[in-house]
């Protein structure tokens, strides 16, 4: 197997895949990119096995988990990690687009992008606290899936632009879960201990 | 705005001269909004309709708000052509600018902020090392540090036993020398200018300028970027937010020889932005 992935180490969605390979314990060469302040895109997967290149971290996991490790993409759910897929990409996108504005100052509003990632958050934090009730630990159902893992690293990184998760307690005991999968590894602003 | 004579007669950066686009941008320095205009090669800057002085060194654009006493510090390396430089981008951290240029001087922490990289929790020792004040250039230099570290830079093949010199040129810059990986009769240096924005807003704009002809230039900024946000989360949970420089409010080590001499330095320049209001003193 030989994967390689086009990698910038700050991005949030760049982090999903690191996570997602680490996870499923597979190697891959990691190819540094510059996306900010160049503009190269990441993350981007390519697999020579099966002559595949893909963009997108949704579409990556969602690849990673058909091809090597299908317990991360449970069929029977499908809609439910598909709808958490989208939600990572569009409603988190403004947490990430607000931690590239607090921290490495590219252009944007960043008190609008704060607050559309509140409102984000609140959604996660009523979702997980539904999921609790009915006895469930994670996203979609009892098991970690990608859905988890493509939601986890905007949430967990917030931080750098001044977001707390001090209103969210199902997002902190979630959080506290995620870590502890065997395999978890951290980034720079998600540390390894907790 | 800071009244400060010794904040305002300063030059600080306000980051890599390419990253200006043509014509007017907006900064800020010293809780002073700032305009820039780039036309060409050609930059100007003002504040509140004053003209500021300019300089465009080391691919920076520099100003000051004050009258600075000497012209911009030397860094020699920067003509050498065989040199990389590596622009990092700028990382805005909500800390004392004071607090960067400590954190950037401090080897304790890397076995614990950057474990694996800069050190390894096995091996957390600093040995002993040199600190002076050379006063006919005012700077702060510390010397014969030596430091093990499994990854020593982006060019890094195995741990090697990296020795560092640090060279603080003003309160707000730092500059470190370190042994390059790829020519161990040579050092890299690694600049970090930092723009302090608000006494506990700072900008921090690192420079390179490496010999390596294997990284790509996107390995190298994503290993300094990297750095850098493993200790922005610990510079911004740090208390007190400002740095202190009334005796007791921190206790230092042997290890922390640089910031000792550092903070006596702040002292004597009696320089207080990015400072703890101190109560040890009457006004």
């Amino acid at each position: 197997m030989s994967l390689k992935l086009h990698d910038y180490v700050l991005s949030a969605e760049c982090y999903a895949v690191r996570l997602m390979l680490s996870l499923c314990r597979l190697k891959y060469e990691r190819v540094a990119v510059d996306a900010y302040p160049g503009n190269a895109e990441a993350p981007v997967l390519f697999d020579s096995d099966t002559d595949t290149e893909l963009h997108d971290a949704g579409i990556i996991l969602t690849y990673l988990a058909r091809e090597y490790d299908i317990q991360w993409m449970p069929q029977e759910h499908g809609q439910a990690v598909a709808r958490w897929l989208a939600f990572a990409a569009t409603d988190l996108a403004t947490l990430s687009a607000a931690r590239r504005i607090a921290t490495l100052g590219a252009p944007g509003d960043l008190a609008m992008a704060v607050k559309t990632g509140r409102a984000a958050l609140r959604v996660l934090e009523d979702a997980l606290t539904d999921q609790s009730l009915s006895g469930q630990d994670w996203l979609v159902w009892e098991k970690p899936s990608i859905a988890d893992i493509a939601v986890f690293p905007a949430v967990a990184l917030s931080h750098d632009s001044g977001v707390g998760h001090e209103d969210y307690p199902a997002i902190n005991l979630w959080q506290r879960r995620v870590r502890k999968l065997r395999g978890f590894v951290g980034m720079p602003g998600v540390p390894d201990y907790f | 705005m800071t009244t400060e004579p010794a904040a305002l007669n300063q030059w600080y950066t306000l980051g890599a001269c390419k990253d200006f686009g043509q014509g007017a941008s907006a900064r800020r320095l010293l809780g002073e909004n700032l305009s820039v205009t780039r036309q060409g090669e050609r930059f100007i800057v003002s504040a509140s309709g004053r003209f500021l002085p300019v300089k465009t060194d080391f691919g920076h654009l520099w100003t000051s708000l004050g009258t600075p006493a000497r012209g911009l510090f030397d860094m020699p390396e920067v003509k050498e052509v065989d040199r990389r430089h590596i622009y990092c981008g700028a990382v805005t951290v909500r800390a004392s600018g004071l607090r960067l240029v400590e954190n950037f001087l401090d080897l304790a922490h890397f076995p614990y902020v950057h474990s694996d990289i800069l050190g390894i929790e096995d091996k957390p020792e600093v040995a002993k090392y040199e600190v002076e004040q050379r006063r006919e250039v005012d700077e702060l230099w510390a010397t014969k540090c030596e430091f093990f570290q499994p990854k020593a830079a982006a060019a890094s093949a195995g741990g090697q036993i990296s020795q560092y010199m640090y060279r603080v040129v003003t309160p707000f810059n730092v500059i470190l020398y370190k042994t390059s990986p790829n020519a161990p009769n040579r050092w890299d240096v690694i600049a970090l200018f930092v723009q302090p924005v608000e006494p506990d807003l700072s900008i921090a704009h690192p420079f390179m300028l490496m010999i390596d002809e294997t990284s790509s230039d996107a390995e190298l900024i994503g290993f300094q970027q990297m750095i850098f946000l493993q200790d922005k989360i610990v510079l911004e949970n740090q208390r007190p937010r400002l740095l202190p420089l009334q005796p007791g409010r921190e206790t230092p080590t042997r290890a922390d020889l640089s910031s000792v001499l550092y903070r006596r330095w702040l002292k004597e320049k009696e320089l207080t932005y990015g400072t703890e209001e101190r109560s040890d003193r009457v006004a």
